[in-house]
């Protein structure tokens, strides 16, 4: 398994870089992965579909899809495109500490 | 590893449920993975970005082997509606969105949405028998313009 240095933190990931044990996610661990991930600053909205994502992916062993982000009201589909641009679903889902989303849309 | 794919331009020709999906999924998929994304609708896949139409895409039912039943049976009158809402509530139950919110959802993803000339011109269309999110009328040579250095996929 590989892993990864984060700040003062040690995470084991996958291949791809996801977090292979969510219980090694910290908010500062998420905050290093955005930075990897082109996106500067966590912000309020960011953390709102990061909470979303996670309560998600604990009641259903799965993140939710860009859909059910917009038709849950917590974000639309275009302001989370704003905040994690270029790949939304896999982006939010790798700093929220979740598997890889695995659905076509 | 080869270069990874930075652009795609999907035409979409088949006004059936089974000819539009693979295309919105492609394109909203392109998004997704941060790619840029162009949709080309003509000939009858233009129902898909028509106002009243794209609500009301059916399944093909007949000369469609893939529906494993007699092509008899397809031309039943109702038949095309039943076989299609079965689909829907499966798509449904997958998250994959029925065609107008689709549409909307791709847009929304940053994809462009073009009608072919040819067609509209063809099928007397104007503009405003279009659903807003589609950008403009466009002639082939204007889609290749768009296309460059791009791939592009016909379904």
């Amino acid at each position: 398994m590989a892993q990864k240095q984060y700040g003062a933190a040690t995470v084991d990931v996958d291949d791809e870089g996801f977090l292979a044990d969510f219980t090694q996610w910290t908010r500062e661990v998420a905050a290093a992965i955005a930075r990897d991930e082109g996106v500067a600053e966590l912000t309020p909205a960011h953390w709102k579909v990061i909470e979303f994502m996670q309560k998600e992916f604990k009641e259903n062993g799965q993140a939710p899809s860009i859909r059910k982000l917009n038709k849950s009201g917590v974000i639309s589909t275009k302001e989370l495109y704003d905040l994690f641009p270029g790949g939304p679903a896999k982006k939010a889902a790798k700093i929220s500490g979740l598997k890889k989303p695995e659905g076509c849309v | 590893m080869a270069d990874k794919i930075k652009k795609v331009s999907i035409i979409v020709s088949k006004g059936s449920l089974d000819g539009v999906y693979p295309g919105l999924i492609l394109a909203n998929g392109a998004r997704m993975e941060g790619i840029e994304a162009n949709l080309f609708f003509t000939f009858f896949g233009m129902d898909a970005i028509v106002t009243k139409r794209m609500g009301k895409i059916k399944v093909a039912t007949v000369g469609n082997p893939g529906m494993h039943m007699p092509s008899l049976l397809g031309i039943l009158p109702g038949f095309s509606a039943f076989a299609t809402s079965m689909m829907m509530k499966t798509m449904d139950k997958l998250d994959i969105p029925p065609v107008p919110e689709f549409v909307e959802m791709v847009a929304d993803a940053g994809c462009k949405l073009y009608a072919c000339k040819a067609t509209v011109d063809m099928f007397k269309l104007k503009k405003e028998d279009f659903c807003p999110q589609v950008d403009s009328i466009i002639n082939v040579g204007k889609f290749y313009e768009i296309s460059a250095g791009g791939e592009i996929i016909f379904t």
